[in-house]
């Protein structure tokens, strides 16, 4: 395991608005989160678990604090290298997936691999390597809408991990599904996705997975109250 | 970047309502506005017909002549004076005139009569029945067959008519590659029968007909007519101010315009308005793409590309429609104006990369202000 922080958040603070109608979102937080681990983010709706996300993801701006990814402090990046860096360093699966409903399966996994600049066929054909280890490989012409939800989440993570990023960002992953097909992907998740040198974080409200924690961050009214164990441990 | 424009061209083709409703858009917009042009580029060759059709290179005419029907007629010294300047080959007068017919039938009938110089018989047009020498027979007169020639009734080559209480007989049927604009059919004969048979005022030349002995010496010949106080145009100039007279001065011009502005900006909001929708629900995915990871000018790039891809097959879409309405209506009509010229193409062609400039601007700076924060929270 690399021992080096995957993630290093410093004072991060957001807040929206100006005068009376600024509302403080995150505040002040601070935490570590390393490589070949998985950190869960956990608190009530409003909480500032997304926002607190996007900060580290490069997605959204902090108004006060840094974050720092392998080292780099991705905020003092111009634009373009911030792109960059979220291309080739973050994979995300967001919480409704964001497929596009006019291409096929594997088109939306090749997305990432496209937007690096790889050619249309290349790409193609590396989307179908992780179609199949998502285990989707029959379903590569279709279009998304015509899988179940489960399927769809899975094709979210095979577009998440193409990138073959060090870090994996994940909101509401089980949100919208079952009981079992939940566990099956947190099975998938940590069995496949996570490895020494890739540190995975998960926002869930979902109880029933928290088992799949090695540690929990509790967050309220933009603040960390405090770290638990995962049941693993 | 091929991959890039792979994914854009996906996803502007793949929504297959949407995209044909933009290519609608532009198909319509690219057909008004060539249409219109052409059939005001048509209108505009018709009113130049005589000055094609006679081919004289070089026109002297009186200075406030603004069209060859209103003619101003010129002195006969000017003829002279013509003749002796360096460098014409030779110059001969043109009448050119309107007249009353009467036909076999008894009805009468306005026909434009164009009176060619006795001796040369320069501009005299093809004839597809007769010999042009029987021009020069007694009451002789050749009829233009084009669309207006029912007007006289179908005449054959010894058909006769009144004209001015004058009898006259049709020798020849002559074809000519421009028919006039205002419906009234044309007579050919020669100088001296025109102003014999038709009441004149005093000064009978309407145009002299120049031939130069080279095309380098029309501009001092075009100067020294000037000296005597009248204009020397060669053909393109008498049509550029045949046509600029239309254009400027009977209020045709400014109202094909206005029609022009009018399908321009219909064909703009219509397509404009659809790759906006087209933008705006698709804003998810572009932000989708950008908190993966697209640059800005990857995203700008794209968005460029599906307006600019769309203007296009829009074009040729209009431009394809339109050729096969002009070409049904002069099927029909065979003497339906309208000319699609390479300047009404290229025209069009900048409008529409200006409706694609427009929209992908409007659909650009709303996919680069988008925060892809928004779709974490969504
Ligand atoms: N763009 C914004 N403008 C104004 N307020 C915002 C904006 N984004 C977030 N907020 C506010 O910031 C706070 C934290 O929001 P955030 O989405 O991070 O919460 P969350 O913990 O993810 O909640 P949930 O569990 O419901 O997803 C909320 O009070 C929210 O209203
Ligand atoms: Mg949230």
């Amino acid at each position: 395991m690399r021992s080096e922080a995957a993630i290093s958040a410093n004072e991060l603070t957001k807040w929206f608005g100006e005068g009376t109608l600024k509302t403080f979102a995150v505040r002040e937080v601070s935490f570590q989160a390393y490589f070949g681990e998985i950190l869960f983010i956990v608190g009530p709706s409003g909480s500032g678990k997304t926002t607190l996300l996007s900060m580290i993801s490069g997605v959204l701006r902090p108004n006060v604090g840094s974050v720092a990814i392998e080292g780099v402090d991705i905020w003092q990046l111009a634009p373009d290298q911030l792109a960059d860096f979220r291309l080739n360093k973050v994979g995300f699966v967001f919480q409704d997936y964001h497929l596009f409903p006019r291409l096929t399966t594997i088109e939306n996994v090749a997305i990432p691999l496209i937007l690096r600049k790889k050619n249309w066929e290349e790409s193609i054909e590396e989307a179908a390597r992780y179609l199949e280890i998502v285990g989707l490989k029959n379903k590569a012409e279709l279009p998304p809408m015509k899988l179940s939800g489960g399927e769809q989440q899975r094709v979210a993570l095979a577009r998440a991990l193409v990138s073959q990023p060090d870090l994996m960002i994940f909101d509401e992953p089980t949100a919208s599904l079952d009981g079992d097909t939940g566990r099956r992907i947190m099975n998938f998740i940590k069995n496949n996705v996570l490895s020494d040198q890739r540190c995975i974080l998960i926002v869930t409200h979902d109880n029933r997975i928290f088992e799949y924690a090695d540690r929990i961050m509790k967050m309220e009214d933009g603040r960390i109250i405090g770290f638990d164990n995962g049941r693993s441990h | 970047m091929n991959g890039i424009l792979k994914l854009a061209f996906k996803l502007l083709v793949n929504d297959k309502g949407k995209y044909a409703a933009l290519l609608v858009g532009i198909t319509f917009a690219v057909f008004l506005m060539v249409q219109m042009t052409s059939i005001f580029s048509g209108i505009l060759t018709k009113a130049s017909s005589t000055v094609i059709n006679l081919g004289a290179q070089v026109w002297v005419m009186d200075p406030a002549v603004t069209n060859v029907a209103s003619s101003i007629p010129l002195p006969t010294y000017v003829l002279d004076a013509v003749r002796s300047i360096n460098g014409v080959k030779y110059a001969v007068p043109l009448y050119s005139g309107s007249a009353l017919v009467k036909l076999e039938n008894g009805v009468f009938q306005f026909v434009t009569v164009l009176g060619l110089d006795d001796n040369s018989l320069l501009g005299h047009p093809e004839l597809i029945e007769g010999k042009i020498e029987d021009i020069y027979a007694e009451n002789a007169f050749v009829a233009v067959q084009d669309t207006e020639i029912s007007k006289l009734g179908n005449p054959r080559p010894g058909t006769e008519f009144e004209i001015n209480d004058h009898r006259g007989v049709i020798v020849g049927l002559a074809k000519v590659s421009v028919s006039g604009l205002f419906g009234i059919p044309t007579l050919y004969t020669t100088y001296s029968r025109a102003i014999q048979y038709i009441p004149s005022t005093r000064f009978t030349i309407a145009y002299i007909l120049v031939e130069p002995k080279s095309n380098d010496v029309i501009p001092s010949i075009q100067d020294q007519v000037r000296q005597l106080g009248y204009v020397a145009l060669t053909k393109q100039g008498f049509m550029q101010k045949i046509a600029d007279y239309y254009k400027y001065q009977t209020g045709l011009g400014t109202n094909i315009l206005i029609m022009t502005v009018v399908s321009f900006l219909v064909g703009l909001s219509i397509s404009g308005q659809t790759f906006y929708t087209f933008i705006l629900e698709n804003l998810e995915k572009f932000g989708a793409l950008k908190a993966i990871g697209a640059k800005g000018n990857e995203l700008v790039y794209m968005i460029f590309f599906q307006a600019t891809f769309s203007a296009i097959i829009g074009y040729g879409l209009g431009v394809g429609l339109c050729a096969v309405v002009i070409t049904l209506a002069k099927l029909r009509i065979p003497e339906y104006s309208a000319n699609i010229t390479f300047t009404t193409l290229a025209f069009a062609l900048v409008m529409v990369l200006i409706i694609a400039g427009i929209s992908s601007y409007i659909g650009i700076r709303k996919v680069l202000k988008i925060e892809p924060f928004d779709i974490f929270r969504s």
